[in-house]
């Protein structure tokens, strides 16, 4: 007996109780309509993210905004909502071409004045990240309502890397010129110009998307409505997998623990793409500036004394790579021949003894605090696995908890020994990787800033350099450098290149197209 | 009218309007002591609002801190903080969540409803059954259904609700597939206003018996014990040789008796039931308060949170005295005791 005879048993009304009608059509070569179930957690504050780049604001939000391009998974620049672009031979001119007929939800034209605004004056205010890129731009003209030139103030090669939906999204210049970004009224509706638009918010429970049915894209978009369910518990989001009540999973919607028992369940395939933009990257963040972890043996000490393979495939049930620098192998300048650390205790205690930390009566080195990182479930298993590790040879760890607002402030304010820190690559070294290391960066009470307070002139040069210079050659060059240096100096101890599980319906076409994955506007995903 | 009586009247009005100004005073006095140290507590937290944004967005600088915390206000230093937030709770201005873009008290309002449907409903289960169940063992006390009744309850009472909560989705939803394992309505799907209401009494039913269940366990454990206090007291002997009938002697005597300790700790519970619905909404996805205030703790939300604990403290003073009513009704006593 299922829940529809049941409650014909009671003598309920089961029309409401009989699921959704998918109301499927099918059209040339891919099916039309149909509803796209599927998690969000937590629950985004807001929709708008030109104003809130939180995660899941930036999951949801995908599907309103767009940008000017989008990436494939080697991070190569495809159209987004710009057809075609040059770039000038000294590397500051930037010239886009937009798509005719591009229209937000209000119905009102989107054109370069609108793209020109966000870009330089909205994304400046309330885009940390943004603003970072954006402020390299000397001027922006629009000679005509398709066209879109920038003029960088000195050459920036990652500029063309920074204009996915989640750096660079168009917001309407005629709902917000003038106005208080934060403040403005029209935040609640989310006008933007993807594929869906906003239908109803029920908060603590989901979140309606429709079509726009003015969307630029022929075609597009394939399905009617999406519905992002807002599930607070994971042992409930594998429920809802697990009856099919969802379509698809992203981030952390299910626990790494749940992953190999849910892989086998036949209507889902499972995929880790997607993930190439952010490229999460773990590591154990030793705080530099506190004995003995100032030097440099030290730091190599724990990169030996840590069996990384097995964390990662008891742990995080495999879900991963070892990392073996500070680049992401998904991250563009990647370079592979640098120092390796194998697994080896005996390596460990040879360079504490060289540095001459030697145990004490009770077999201790040392003692060092270790805050758990509160962000998932299995940080506080591989705690416990580090002070079993660490043990070992010598370095007595104390765990200490706290939740997510209580690890940022210890952490951003330096008060930490060792903690766990995920950091994205945002697709360019220059973008998310040289901010951990340059010294310029180190910034008490600033998050995923230089917090370790690692300091090496040669290292800021490089990273510098590699910025400015324009031929992807001589980056290439100047990144391999950097990497051997910083792995030989170990400022942070490099865990793992996160994969994220997307459990997705096998009747989904085109889900994981760019390497934003799940960001993405989704107006070419459809049932079959 | 004699000049006499009008005097005696106003007497009496100025008595009354003097009570009612006292209880007022002592009212708001309550709530602001509450208010300020809800202040303090959340303040005591480690972390604020910006930075948990920032932990977030996976980047961060000085100005988008600077900026946040601004327009919280925690720029100001704490006693500066506390004044402005006290002089609102005067005029009844909730404040303004800046990281929903919405009044808190809009946010309370949208959420409030789902909370008091399911709370109300699981403490009517839990009293109504907990009374029936606790004076069936009662009254069969050393019986072998008395036995099962006083074991099962201490297990429901031993269990964690939330546990409970997870195996009757196990059971009802995943295993029977008989009914939904959360949400509280079917989205998606066009309804009509009965349809929907029957709709959402069907996702009401696991989380409502999940969060009754402990309660349920006590209020039966404390109404036998109740019963068999009353039971043998010599009014009840007197109505046995009366010649009473026993269904009666059970309804009438044994009854209205031994309800009293059960309306004290119901009254007392009602608050602590709106807190248990924190665990239950997280399980079944059921958007209430509860919900609201663990969000708003893990993002330091703090007008969210205060406006919350705020109008939580105002339910919890209202059900006191409710809970005071009550036991007027019941037990004539009480307010003669009082008059005289």
């Amino acid at each position: 007996m299922n829940r529809r005879e049941f409650a014909k048993l009671l003598g309920l009304s089961a029309t409401a109780l009989s699921g959704v009608p998918l109301g499927i059509a099918r059209a040339t070569g891919q099916t039309r309509g149909g509803t796209l179930n599927t998690i969000i957690q937590p629950e985004p504050p807001i929709l708008v993210t030109a104003i809130n780049q939180q995660q899941p604001t930036l999951t949801v939000g995908g599907k309103l905004y767009e940008s000017l391009l989008r990436y494939d998974f080697d991070l190569k620049p495809i159209p987004g909502l710009a057809k075609s672009w040059e770039v000038s031979p000294d590397g500051l001119t930037y010239t886009f071409k937009l798509f005719p007929n591009i229209t937000f939800h209000d119905g009102k034209p989107l054109t370069s004045e609108d793209v020109i605004f966000t870009m330089t004056k909205v994304l400046m205010e309330t885009h940390a990240r943004g603003r970072v890129t954006f402020a390299r731009i000397a001027k922006a003209e629009a000679p005509d309502p398709l066209t879109v030139i920038f003029t960088l103030k000195s050459p920036f090669a990652p500029f063309l890397t920074s204009l996915d939906c989640t750096t660079a999204p168009i917001l309407p210049k005629h709902i917000y010129e003038g106005t208080d970004y934060r403040k403005n009224p029209a935040n609640a509706q989310a006008i933007g110009c993807g594929p869906f638009k906003l239908k109803e918010w029920v908060k603590g429970s989901h979140i309606h998307f429709v079509r726009h049915e003015g969307y630029h894209r022929p075609g597009e978009p394939y399905l009617d409505e999406i519905i992002y369910r807002a599930i607070p518990d994971g042992a409930s989001r594998t429920v809802a997998v697990e009856q099919g009540k969802v379509q698809l999973t992203q981030w952390g919607d299910i626990e790494f623990f749940e992953v190999p028992r849910l892989s086998k369940l036949p209507n889902y395939e499972v995929s880790t793409k997607g993930y190439e933009f952010f490229a999460p990257h773990q590591w154990i963040e030793l705080n530099n500036r506190i004995k003995p972890m100032d030097d440099k043996r030290f730091r190599q000490a724990v990169m030996h004394a840590i069996d990384r393979k097995a964390m990662l495939q008891r742990i995080y049930f495999g879900l991963g790579k070892l990392a073996t620098g500070p680049i992401s192998s998904k991250t563009r300048f990647y370079d592979k021949n640098v120092k390796t650390y194998d697994y080896s205790v005996d390596k460990a205690k040879a360079l504490l003894d060289e540095m001459g930390l030697k145990p004490g009566p009770d077999g201790k080195r040392v003692t060092l605090r270790y805050l758990i990182s509160p962000v998932s479930e299995a940080n506080t298993r591989a705690a416990e696995f580090l002070r079993q590790s660490l043990g070992r040879v010598g370095i007595d760890l104390q765990l200490q908890t706290t939740d997510i607002a209580g690890w940022a402030q210890k952490f951003a304010d330096w008060d930490y020994d060792m903690t766990a820190n995920l950091v994205y690559q945002f697709g360019d070294p220059a973008l998310g990787v040289a901010r951990t290391y340059i010294s310029s960066n180190i910034k008490k009470g600033i998050l995923f800033s230089n917090t370790a307070g690692y300091s090496n002139p040669e290292v800021d040069r490089l990273f510098e350099e590699a910025a400015v210079a324009t031929s992807d050659d001589k980056r290439q060059e100047l990144y391999s450098q950097v990497q051997r240096i910083l792995v030989e100096d170990v400022p942070v101890v490099w865990t793992f290149e996160q994969d994220y599980p997307n459990f997705i319906d096998k009747r989904l076409k085109n889900v994981l197209s760019t390497a934003i994955g799940v960001h993405e506007t989704f107006g070419a995903v459809s049932f079959g | 009218m004699t000049a006499v009586s009008v005097d005696a009247k106003g007497d009496r009005v100025f008595a009354i309007a003097l009570a009612l100004a006292g209880w007022v005073i002592k009212f708001i006095a309550v709530v602001l002591v509450i208010a300020t140290f809800n202040f303090i507590l959340v303040h005591a937290a480690p972390g604020d609002p910006a930075q948990v944004i920032a932990g977030q967005s996976g980047a961060s600088d000085e100005k988008l801190l600077a900026q946040l915390r601004a327009e919280y206000g925690l720029d100001k230093p704490y006693p500066i903080q506390l004044a402005t937030y006290l002089k609102r709770v005067v005029t009844l201005d909730l404040g303004y969540s800046y990281r929903q873009q919405r009044t808190v008290a809009s946010l309370i309002l949208e959420r409030l409803p789902a909370t008091l449907l399911l709370t109300a409903t699981a403490f009517s289960l839990a009293l109504l059954s907990g009374i029936i169940l606790g004076t069936l063992a009662g009254v069969r006390a050393g019986k072998w259904s008395d036995t099962v009744l006083t074991v099962v309850s201490l297990l429901l009472y031993a269990t964690p609700v939330f546990w409970l909560g997870l195996m009757l989705v196990l059971l009802f939803s995943v295993q029977l597939d008989w009914l939904p394992a959360f949400g509280y309505v079917t989205i998606g799907v066009p309804m009509t206003a009965l349809q929907r209401m029957v709709d959402i009494g069907w996702h009401l039913i696991l989380p409502a018996v999940s969060l009754a269940a402990v309660y349920l366990a006590i209020y039966t454990r404390l109404m036998r014990s109740s019963v068999l206090d009353v039971t043998h007291q010599d009014f009840i002997k007197t109505a046995k040789a009366k010649g009473l009938k026993q269904g009666r002697i059970i309804i009438r005597h044994i009854l209205r008796n031994a309800m009293l300790p059960i309306v004290t700790v119901a009254g007392m519970q009602a608050g602590a039931l709106v807190g248990g619905a924190v665990v239950i909404e997280t399980v079944f996805a059921w958007p209430g308060l509860g919900r609201l205030i663990y969000d708003a703790l893990l993002q330091r939300d703090y007008p969210v949170l205060l406006g919350v604990f705020l109008v939580m403290s105002v339910i919890v003073i209202a059900l006191n005295l409710l809970t005071d009513a009550i036991y007027r009704v019941i037990d004539p006593r009480v307010s003669v005791r009082a008059a005289s």
